[in-house]
């Protein structure tokens, strides 16, 4: 038996070790282990509600929009405060533009190199890799031209030595299957997908004020002033510019990557068999459409044990559902909670850190292990895809029967819906999500320029602090999954705050029933071809998107490392 | 000439948001010229891929793990920022220095990378500077003012 640990080096948003035992080729156990206590929390108390969004945003340098969102969502709960309709819809742009941006950037930056292999690139033909092209999708931009321009350029890299971004790949290993043409098509994306990803952000730095953190948030609506005839203010010019932005990247999203993502899945089909994991998918609605948040343009819910028929709705920002289902067990990791229960509600979360040392059968992980209805549940893009579905959501039926159309063509076989219970599933269900954001983000902005037709300026409804306590708490589905932030108001300043963030449900240790989190789960029976090189770890993890880089240190039976090997 | 002064780190964790800290006060402190934006760029990487891009001179203010007392600032340029890289002085490092060689495969990086860096003392959770780092962003104040005045108008101090 081998023991494979995964220990990244020191990365300011938080730090994330993997540990797997391998036996006869395959991972037999796993403990996924948080390295780095968050204390949010304590930064908060006794602060102003008002001003908590602005620290939330702090949190993580990949995620700060959704923190600060989530943030106002909570405040505004507790208080229960609406939201001017402009408001809504301003956010519900910056939301989307941020998630189009985070999924692209994912799947071409983080993820695409674990499937396509650089130095296979060199040796595809421009001709053959636009002619593939070309079977897929009308997209412009993959010319000979062009193609052959973006082979050369990673020529010069690989003979300079100086592999910068892709030194980290494990070039020519066993798993490796894309022939050098597919190679070439993608590494021309991925390089295209550096100045797309431009166009996404540059639509939340108009409408935020500043990226990456933006400024026009405030509880009770945004700050952007809107006048049409104003220059400083939100402008019917810029509304324009977002829009011709927005076009832009739509080309990219349904041309490229769309058919990208359905191709890699159809060549690795045999990676539909592993990554499953914990079934039960929890995603939230958002981009409410109205001042109370109790209709959305996306829909969002519960799915147990991976049957869409047994689907249940969250259906409002007051969802008892939601509101109660939602516990946090500290068995596994390094906090002890005063008191006998094993698990506790956000809103009695305790924050008491006890730190020892990584116990296999014991603590081992700074996160805590969050339950819904007292089970494990999987979060992110493959949640909220199939809870789309489960919904009946039109846009997302489309674009998920797209991509397994296009996926069934390259695979030449027809590829079953219950495929994406997978590590490819996620991935696919990624690139079907930011689909269903685009089309999305298209409807915000329309919706935004009609209400101002109408003559509704309004963006922001003052807060108003009762004496004595309230709660609250908002929801967020973010680019990794369900984001809920909790708050206890006494007397207008903050007396409890816990974030309940994506990768706590994903990365998250054993329960108070050692019932083993998402990662965990999904790494059991992944093949290993070379446990010096766990490239098929990798690619499980980072199909559910962890927001940090990571270093491997593989050790054997007595832990001595044996190689390192950088990886984002 | 395009400059970006990018100021880098996390501002919950006491002096490891010095970067952050330094360009506030370069802006709260001085008027700068049109040429040049200030950025604070908190703890990320890819999504600072924008601003970044296509600008003559890159400033970095950043928190570094080199020799010497706290509050000690140094600086690096060019050639010696790819050492900084690889012997990781920073806790940014994997953020930036993937982010230049993205900027390498558009030809969009910044013709010239400075870095000037501050040795933290306290990296707990907490939102304040200690001493020594708070004399030290004050140091880098300056030595970013210089650095702006050779490549252009200097910039003029606020009055208060």
């Amino acid at each position: 038996m081998t023991r494979i640990t995964i220990d990244p080096i020191t990365r300011i948003e938080g730090h994330l070790r993997i540990d797997c035992e391998v036996d006869g080729g395959k991972v037999t156990k796993a403990w996924s282990s948080g390295t780095m206590w968050r204390g949010i929390e304590l930064i908060l108390k006794d602060r102003d509600p008002r001003d908590a969004w602005i620290f939330t945003q702090r949190i993580c340098g990949v995620c700060t929009t959704v923190h600060a969102i989530a943030s106002v969502r909570a405040v505004e709960n507790a208080l229960n405060l609406e939201v001017p309709l402009n408001a809504q819809y301003i956010r519900n742009m910056i939301v989307a533009a941020h998630g189009v941006h985070d999924h692209i950037v994912h799947f071409y930056h983080l993820a695409a190199l674990d499937w396509v292999d650089i130095v296979s690139a060199l040796k595809g033909d421009p001709a053959g890799a636009a002619k593939l092209g070309a079977t897929l999708s009308d997209y412009k931009a993959n010319s000979i031209p062009n193609i052959r321009s973006v082979r050369d350029k990673l020529q010069t890299f690989v003979d300079s030595g100086n592999l910068g971004v892709f030194a980290s790949g494990y070039w020519g290993h066993p798993a490796m299957k894309l022939p050098p043409d597919v190679n070439l098509l993608a590494a021309t994306h991925y390089i295209q997908a550096l100045e797309v990803q431009r166009t996404a952000n540059k639509i939340v730095a108009i409408l935020g004020s500043k990226t990456p953190h933006i400024q026009n948030l405030a509880v009770g609506g945004v700050s952007n002033a809107i006048n049409p005839d104003s220059q400083s203010t939100l402008t019917l010019e810029r509304l324009y510019t977002i829009k011709a932005l927005i076009d832009e990247l739509g080309d990219f999203v349904h041309n490229a990557m769309m058919n990208d993502v359905a191709a890699v899945g159809a060549l690795y089909a045999d990676w539909t068999q592993y990554g499953a994991g914990v079934t039960n998918y929890l995603s939230v609605p958002d981009l409410p459409l109205d001042t109370k948040g109790t209709t959305f343009e996306l829909p969002g819910g519960y799915i147990p044990a991976g049957d869409l028929s047994k689907f249940q709705a969250i259906t409002n920002y007051q969802d008892a559902f939601f509101r109660d289902g939602v516990k946090e067990a500290v068995k596994h990791s390094w906090y002890e909670y005063s008191g006998a229960a094993a698990a506790l509600h956000p809103y009695e979360g305790q924050t008491n850190p006890k730190y020892d040392d990584f116990h296999d059968d014991g603590k081992y992980s700074w996160i805590k292990a969050p339950t819904f209805q007292d089970k494990r549940a999987q979060v992110g893009p493959l949640a909220n895809v199939l809870g789309m579905y489960a919904a009946g959501h039109e846009p997302t039926k489309r674009h998920l029967t797209k991509v397994v159309e296009v996926a069934s063509k390259v695979a030449g076989a027809q590829i079953p819906l219950s495929a994406l219970h997978s590590t490819i599933g996620r991935i696919a269900a990624r690139a079907v999500r930011c689909a269903v954001l685009h089309e999305a983000l298209q409807n915000q902005w329309q919706l935004l320029v009609d209400n101002i037709a109408k003559g509704d300026f309004r963006t922001f409804n003052r807060p108003v602090f009762p004496k004595g306590e309230v709660r609250g708490f908002g929801y967020h589905e973010a680019p990794r999954g369900v984001l809920s932030h909790w708050i206890v108001i006494k007397d207008g300043k903050i007396d409890n705050y816990q974030a309940v963030v994506p990768s706590t449900w994903n990365a998250s240790p054993r329960d108070q029933n050692d019932e083993p989190g998402p990662y965990e789960a999904a790494l059991i029976d992944t093949p290993i071809a070379d446990a010096n090189l766990p490239l098929e770890v990798l690619r499980t993890v980072h199909s559910f998107d962890p927001c940090i880089a990571c270093a491997v240190h593989m050790v054997d039976a007595e832990k001595r490392p044996i190689v390192q090997v950088k990886a984002m | 000439m395009s400059i970006l002064v990018l100021g880098l780190g996390n501002i919950l964790l006491s002096d490891e948001g010095v970067g952050v800290r330094i360009v506030e006060a370069l802006e709260a402190s001085h008027e700068l010229p049109g040429d040049v934006e200030v950025l604070d760029g908190g703890t990320s990487g890819m999504d600072l891929l924008d601003m970044v891009a296509e600008r003559d001179c890159l400033i970095v203010a950043d928190a570094v793990n080199a020799d010497g007392p706290a509050g000690r600032v140094i600086r690096l340029e060019n050639e010696n920022i790819k050492m900084l890289f690889e012997t990781r002085f920073s806790p940014h490092q994997l953020g930036l220095s993937d982010l230049l060689a993205a900027l390498r495969l558009i030809d969009k990086a910044p013709h010239r990378v400075v870095v000037i860096g501050v040795v933290p003392q306290n990296l707990s959770l907490g939102l304040d500077l200690s001493p020594a780092v708070a004399s030290g962003r004050d140091a880098a104040v300056a030595m970013i003012v210089d650095e702006l005045s050779r490549l252009g108008p200097a910039p003029t101090a606020r009055l208060h």
